[in-house]
């Protein structure tokens, strides 16, 4: 794959990444904070979440066999093991865990 | 360097360092794993080895970095993965809008503390209190940089393990779909209200029937910022 081009995502993800992070200490260092920058800040990420966790499920095929069973199987254990233990690393392990079992036998 | 009147082990670089190590250490066992596995995902993805490192170190976000191997190896485009990165890390807002007090007299470690804040050490500064006799601001830098060090050796650890063996990664990806199942149960704790939830999903899957899986993502996120200030009223009046 080309190198620049790899370097030239990276750099985007710096600077959007850094962007989110040093905003408020540039933007707001001695201003009031609007009531949509909190509003955005608050909803948003539900928002994305949403949105980012349903098209981690957009190349799932559906209509074939097995329907998409391993990966709501797996999704379903991590939420399960996350609303029980509330530990990140068991929850991401779990799920992952069984799923990759699960591609391996069906 | 250490003025002596401030005595004992008050003002000791090396106090704040020893307080800071126990206290990151829940967070050396999630970044290493977590890491390792950013590490092996990379590697097993066809990107050069280098970016994996290159990404822990400059971008340090771990689920934007996840995604951001999906989105740079299926070959989409920089506005398609600037807008998901920056809206995916739209989070880290909130931390800096709580820590804006707080970092306001870090002096020299401000900038580091500041693009170092992660959901992590964030939840770690917001709960932990600065042991007695430690300064403050040498405790959270050093929080803040030892947890990027665990992420950093984590990335490491797993780039050359994928890069030297031939391991059967396949299904390794839905560590993604993991984390982003793990994320949004944790967002359905601060944000009740299923409205958020419930609106972007539907533009989810609207953007998903109408223009297929390869498209859909910006326009999801379009329709659900346009929807979500249509509904700020009364998401707002909810509290």
């Amino acid at each position: 794959m080309d190198s620049l081009r790899i370097l030239a995502s990276i750099a985007v993800m710096v600077a959007a990444t850094a962007a989110t992070r040093a905003l408020p200490f540039l933007v707001f260092r001695d201003r009031k904070v609007p009531g949509f920058v909190p509003f955005l800040a608050g909803y948003g990420p539900p928002a994305i979440l949403t949105i980012l966790t349903l098209y981690c499920f957009k190349d799932v095929d559906w209509t074939a066999a097995p329907h998409g069973a391993p990966e709501l199987a797996a999704a379903a254990l991590t939420a399960v093991l996350h609303l029980w233990r509330r530990n990140t690393l068991l929850s991401i392990v779990g799920g992952t865990a069984l799923y990759m079992v699960l591609i391996r036998m069906v | 360097m250490e003025s002596t009147d401030r005595g004992g082990a008050a003002g000791a670089p090396r106090a704040a360092l020893r307080a800071a190590l126990p206290a990151t250490f829940p967070v050396f066992l999630g970044y290493t794993t977590i890491g390792a596995a950013f590490g092996l995902l990379l590697a097993s993805s066809g990107l050069p080895l280098w970016a994996a490192p290159a990404m822990s170190l400059f971008v340090y976000a771990g689920a934007a970095q996840f995604m951001g191997v999906g989105i740079i190896a299926s070959g989409a485009g920089l506005a398609e993965l600037a807008a998901a990165t920056f809206l995916l890390n739209l989070r880290h807002m909130v931390y800096g809008l709580s820590f804006l007090e707080l970092y306001s007299r870090a002096g020299a470690r401000k900038p580091y503390l500041v693009f170092t804040l992660t959901d992590e050490t964030y939840a770690l500064l917001s709960t932990v209190s600065v042991p007695p006799g430690v300064d403050p601001d040498r405790f959270r830098f050093w929080v803040s940089a030892l947890n990027q060090s665990y992420w950093v050796l984590g990335t490491l650890a797993g780039t050359l393990a994928g890069g030297l063996a031939a391991f059967d990664t396949r299904g390794l990806e839905f560590s993604l779909t993991a984390l982003f199942t793990v994320l949004l149960i944790e967002q359905t704790r601060k944000v009740r209200s299923p409205l958020p939830y419930l609106a972007s999903g539907a533009c989810a899957a609207a953007a998903y029937l109408a223009l297929g899986p390869s498209r859909m993502l910006l326009p999801a996120i379009g329709a659900a910022g346009v929807l979500l200030f249509a509904l700020r009223k009364r998401l707002e009046a909810r509290g």
